[in-house]
């Protein structure tokens, strides 16, 4: 158990900020961490003891996310992007920064949900490229084509907003 | 001088900073003599930033009390053997919501008896727990001779947990359920990635040996068969010859059961 503390713990925040991206409802990402962290106790046991905790547990939350979506998805209450809440995610946007934070989280939540996974799981939660193949079951390569998409992606629906102005000024 | 040459790949591992020194001087080197391709490698850094930032917040937040990891430890030591209580509540929920459609559907397409039934009785558990996300099973695998105890005691006779790990399905653990035709213990398995299998074994009144029988039901299969009395059915969304093949497995093991 002493080590179930020290390996997961400190994964929580990023667990959190996960499934919050995810869901975009922090109540439901919350419930959803909660069930993480119950089959992470529960089969701690299970777990190899040569594994990756960090990639094990975001393997978990993963699924857990893709089960509630899909459940969404079928009762029809799936969150559309015009009423999303937008407080469910973004916070006000820092006075100092000149990247338009809102901007980048509303065209991350555009993304198809696979290139959004790929892309969490590597820019914010700083998994190597190894670790979302395995979280994701899918091959490296795959994982490589969904990231360049989704940046292309991103770059596309940056251009369309006025904070492009900005990014293409900095560096 | 001849170079590897840049690939998509490195240009993402360079937003990524994933590269060893040499290969990222390399990428740096290409970047600054094609400025179109620099330019989107800029934007890329931006938003990869942009993003970071962003969303840093919510890791920051103070963590609720009910994602406390020691608390959530200790409340699974204590309510592991109290869930008595639970099962009662899903018969009951079963028998007031099924009533109506159950006897409606016994009278037509329900086979009343035999492998047919224990195949339904199996689907029917597999669609109450497998998508059970708190507390699937009753009895978790770290238990298990006190689940083959519990499930013996009720079957009546001696019961052992098929071992599907060769097909990559861990154990998860089980419960005692109920069905028409008596008391039936459940095994349920997981293979790591969200699919859950569940097998269900009881007492069989008729059809006390049959091959197996597969069944396609949609969304889930089914593969049934009994020895010397003991019905036994494995429920999957996997396809039928899938599934059988992972019951090929397990009747192996069950037949050195008596």
């Amino acid at each position: 158990m002493r080590d179930m503390m020290v390996l997961i713990e400190p994964l929580i925040p990023g667990l959190r900020r996960y499934a919050r991206s995810l869901l975009r409802d922090a109540d439901a990402a919350d419930d959803l961490v909660q069930d993480c962290l119950e089959r992470v106790v529960g089969r701690w046991h299970q777990r190899r003891a040569d594994g990756n905790a960090r990639s094990w547990a975001y393997t978990i939350l993963h699924n857990l996310a893709v089960n509630r979506m899909q459940q969404r998805a079928r009762r029809g209450t799936h969150l559309t992007m015009e009423n999303a809440p937008e407080a469910a995610l973004a916070e006000p946007p820092a006075q100092e920064s000149p990247l338009h934070n809102r901007d980048i989280v509303a065209a991350m939540q555009r993304l198809p949900d696979d290139q959004k996974a790929v892309l969490l799981l590597i820019s914010v939660e700083d998994l190597s490229y190894a670790e979302t193949a395995r979280v994701l079951d899918i091959p490296i390569g795959t994982v490589m084509s969904r990231l360049s998409r989704a940046r292309e992606r991103l770059r596309r629906e940056m251009a369309d907003t006025p904070a492009t102005l900005h990014l293409r000024r900095v560096k | 001088m001849t170079q590897r040459p840049i690939t998509e790949d490195d240009l993402q591992a360079y937003v990524d900073e994933a590269l060893d020194p040499e290969r990222r001087a390399a990428v740096a080197a290409f970047l600054t003599s094609n400025p179109e391709i620099e330019e989107r490698v800029a934007m890329d850094l931006h938003h990869r930033r942009a993003l970071r930032e962003a969303l840093a917040p919510v890791a920051k937040e103070p963590l609720p009390a009910r994602l406390n990891l020691a608390r959530l430890a200790e409340e699974r030591g204590k309510s592991r053997f109290t869930g008595w209580t639970s099962v009662a509540a899903a018969l009951a929920l079963m028998l007031a919501g099924g009533a109506g459609g159950w006897s409606l559907r016994l009278a037509s397409e329900r086979p009343a008896a035999g492998i047919g039934s224990l195949a339904q009785e199996a689907a029917d558990s597999y669609a109450v727990f497998a998508p059970d996300l708190g507390r699937p099973v009753e009895i978790g695998a770290s238990d298990e001779a006190q689940l083959v105890r519990w499930a013996s005691r009720r079957l009546d006779r001696a019961v052992k947990v098929p071992n599907l790990s060769a097909a990559g399905y861990t154990f998860l653990g089980g419960r005692v359920v109920p069905t028409p035709h008596g008391p039936a213990a459940l095994y349920m398995y997981d293979n790591g990635s969200g699919t859950r299998l569940v097998m269900l074994t009881r007492n069989m009144a008729i059809d006390k040996n049959a091959p197996m029988a597969t069944d396609d039901r949609g969304a889930v299969a089914t593969v049934s068969w009994a020895r010397d009395g003991l019905g036994y059915s494995l429920v999957g969304p996997l396809s039928p010859r899938h599934l059988h093949s992972i019951a090929d497995q397990a009747r192996a093991q069950s037949s050195g059961i008596s």
